[in-house]
């Protein structure tokens, strides 16, 4: 069955199983949700990621969660957040205004270790911008938004089907790491339809977090295991522990004892270092032999992998490094990939952000970019022109 | 007088004493309304563990700390916001939320005034001090005109809320108001908040007598606290500095108490109908299958 036929067939259960379906990648976002076992969304209206709030409002219910529309963003996060430290898995959806919005109580998420999952549709900025326009300009602020010392994983996919799996994922790390989890796409991904086959969308074990267990007594909230993260307890469970936003110590209630704080807050700032191989995603396209390398997310990686057709036919080998966990920055796998290319090209929507982290990964190395934030896509044809050039020698920075 | 069943109440069997000495000043009202609430809880006989307090920045904000219970205390201004998702998430729990009158009603008002519309099961006991007291003492939305603050230096020339006519107004079911110096009252309007099958706001007329009362020369805690009883009714919004201590016009008591459909209860028997219809039609439709 093609995309057209299944798009008009009469009835299409809300499963994501089953034939080919042409949806959106907030259908998908929506769709990955319910299947990793979200059972809450609180959202607040905004262009371009409202389909995300549309969809669930129906399909929670179905599923006996819950789908509210709050007051304005800040209570969204808040209702989110709620509604983990009741023990359900919980999503909210915004865009650039309204994830600055969220910031404060992002970092309550990550500093309080509660486990939530924020998709973050980028739109043209600054203030209201361009809301039905596409940039990639919440990239640093994905990552550094909230004030304070704070961890936090962002993943940026970059299809329809991939934004399925991602929010999936993006469950499983929030619930076993307890912590956010920033979904990060841009408009164009958000609303593109695309054929989504997700029969062989295998039948998602639900992540679980770590629970509390044992007697109360020996119960300490913010006290890690071996693997940094602390085991959790469910309101009800008779364990009554103490949640804050204050630097705490182990037991949960707040300190300004300066050892406890910097043993607490330091382990809340390297818990993800034993886990970076469940954390860490990226795809390589044509890189073993490649001359220049381009590092995209978004849209621009889906325009650099046509760039990559283009410029080989010219004879320019062109490689694709594209980060799916862009929080905490795959590092090590684009240094490893870089290390064979003479020099690297960065296209982005914005005007100098992934472009500042790959220099600083890749100190030394040449690092081209393409920064665009006038709401039109970086099209391939400019990709591989750029490339050319820079294969040739030449460099130069593109700000139109 | 109150015949309960219960056993007699003892505050510190509700308390974290490992948390003591606590934090408030000398002469606080804070610590008489988190007794009545306790109290309240107590003859309710509501289970500790299925017992969570949500509280926001502040004073009042700081109490859940001491309460032998599930307790959250949040980002300021957003406790209402936060117990939404609690109780929506989890019916099974008593959701009360702690707050003051700047965390409520100033950065938190919007959050106040749809959770008075959406009619959540959710107790909110606001303190309200007149004051922001654990940042120094600046002015609030509530700090009565004239009054003196560290950022009111010529006297407050903001009138202030009510905050329970601003609650009704916004649709909530049970509004109520006590003042620190009526304990049993106090508590009885709280457990009549807590039984209410609905949002319940109720405020408690509080006092800061360190920051606020020292400024405005109100006397000894004890001193504000008799103002409370004998200078409760006269009128709020044309207060000068010769009138009382909280010369407002405000009444006390249960202020409005309607039934209204609780919206969590709402919610899922409209979900349930729902699926039991979609099951229906799948049903059917498998039923033709056959034949």
């Amino acid at each position: 069955m093609n995309a057209v036929d299944t798009a008009l067939a009469p009835k299409i259960p809300d499963s994501p199983k089953g034939a080919a379906r042409l949806i959106s990648g907030n259908h998908a976002c929506a769709l990955g949700a319910v299947a990793a076992g979200c059972r809450f969304f609180a959202g607040y209206p905004i262009t371009p990621s409202s389909e995300v709030a549309e969809r669930l409002s129906r399909l929670l219910p179905e599923v006996d969660g819950v789908f509210v529309q709050m007051e304005d963003e800040i209570a969204s996060i808040a209702a989110v957040i709620g509604a983990s430290m009741g023990g359900v898995k919980a999503l909210t959806a915004t865009s650039g205004p309204g994830f600055s919005l969220k910031q404060e109580n992002i970092g309550y998420a990550a500093g309080a270790e509660i486990p939530c999952v924020i998709v973050n549709v980028m739109r043209g900025g600054p203030s209201t911008g361009m809301p039905t326009r596409p940039a990639q300009g919440d990239i640093m602020q994905a990552r550094w938004g909230s004030h304070g010392d704070y961890p936090i994983i962002v993943l940026a996919p970059a299809s329809v089907r991939e934004i399925y799996d991602e929010t999936i994922r993006a469950f499983d790390l929030a619930e076993t790491l307890r912590t956010p989890v920033v979904l990060l796409y841009d408009q164009v991904i958000a609303q593109l339809t695309e054929t989504v086959e997700l029969s062989d969308a295998k039948d998602h074990a639900h992540a679980e977090r770590k629970w509390a267990s044992g007697p109360r007594e020996a119960y300490q909230p913010y006290a890690a295991d071996e693997d940094g993260i602390p085991a959790m307890s469910r309101p009800g469970a008779g364990y009554r522990v103490h949640t804050t936003g204050l630097n705490h110590a182990e037991n949960g209630f707040p300190t300004q004892n300066p050892e406890a704080v910097a043993r607490n807050l330091g382990r809340l700032l390297t818990k993800f270092d034993r886990h970076r191989d469940a954390i860490d995603s990226w795809q390589t396209l044509a890189c073993d032999d490649a001359e220049v390398l381009i590092v995209a997310i978004g849209i621009s990686a889906r325009a650099a992998t046509r760039a990559i057709d283009i410029a080989r036919a010219r004879g320019v080998r062109l490689g694709l490094f594209r980060p799916i966990t862009l929080w905490p920055f795959p590092e090590k796998a684009l240094r490893e990939v870089a290390a064979r290319a003479r020099a690297v090209l960065v296209p982005e929507m914005n005007a100098g952000q992934l472009s500042l982290e790959v220099e600083r990964i890749l100190g030394g190395k040449r690092v081209d970019a393409i920064h665009r934030f006038n709401g039109e896509p970086i099209t391939p044809a400019e990709i591989a022109e750029r490339a050319e050039s820079l294969a040739k020698g030449a460099l130069g920075k593109d700000t139109r | 007088m109150i015949v309960d069943s219960a056993p007699a109440f003892d505050v510190r069997d509700y308390l974290r004493l490992e948390m003591m000495p606590h934090f408030l000043c000398p002469g606080c009202g804070h610590g008489i309304a988190l007794r009545a609430l306790l109290w309240a809880i107590h003859e309710l006989g509501i289970d500790r563990d299925k017992l969570a307090v949500v509280s926001g920045i502040g004073c009042a904000g700081r109490l859940s700390a001491y309460i032998d219970a599930n307790t959250f205390h949040v980002t300021h201004g957003r406790p209402l916001a936060y117990a939404t998702g609690l109780a929506l998430a989890r019916p099974d729990l008593h959701v009360v939320v702690i707050t003051g009158d700047g965390d409520c009603l100033a950065i938190g008002g919007n959050h106040l005034i749809h959770a008075c519309r959406r009619n959540l099961k959710l107790t909110c006991l606001m303190l309200n001090n007149e004051v922001y007291g654990m940042t120094g003492g600046q002015v609030s939305p509530t700090t009565s005109e004239t009054r003196l603050t560290t950022t009111t230096p010529l006297g407050n020339s903001e009138p202030n809320f009510d905050a329970c006519a601003l609650a009704a107004a916004a649709g909530a079911s049970f509004v109520g108001r006590e003042v620190t110096h009526h304990v049993p009252k106090l508590k009885e309007l709280i457990r009549a908040g807590m039984e209410h099958p609905g949002f319940a706001f109720v405020e408690v007329l509080s006092d800061c007598t360190e920051i606020f009362g020292r400024k405005n020369e109100l006397g000894s805690s004890a001193e504000m606290v008799l103002r409370q009883k004998s200078d409760l009714r006269p009128s709020a919004y044309r207060d000068t500095v010769d009138t009382p201590f909280r010369s407002n016009d405000l009444p006390t008591g249960i202020l409005t108490k309607i039934e209204r459909p609780e919206y969590g209860a709402a919610y899922r028997k409209a979900a349930a109908a729902q699926r039991a219809s979609e099951a229906a039609k799948a049903s059917a439709g498998a039923n033709k299958g056959n034949t």
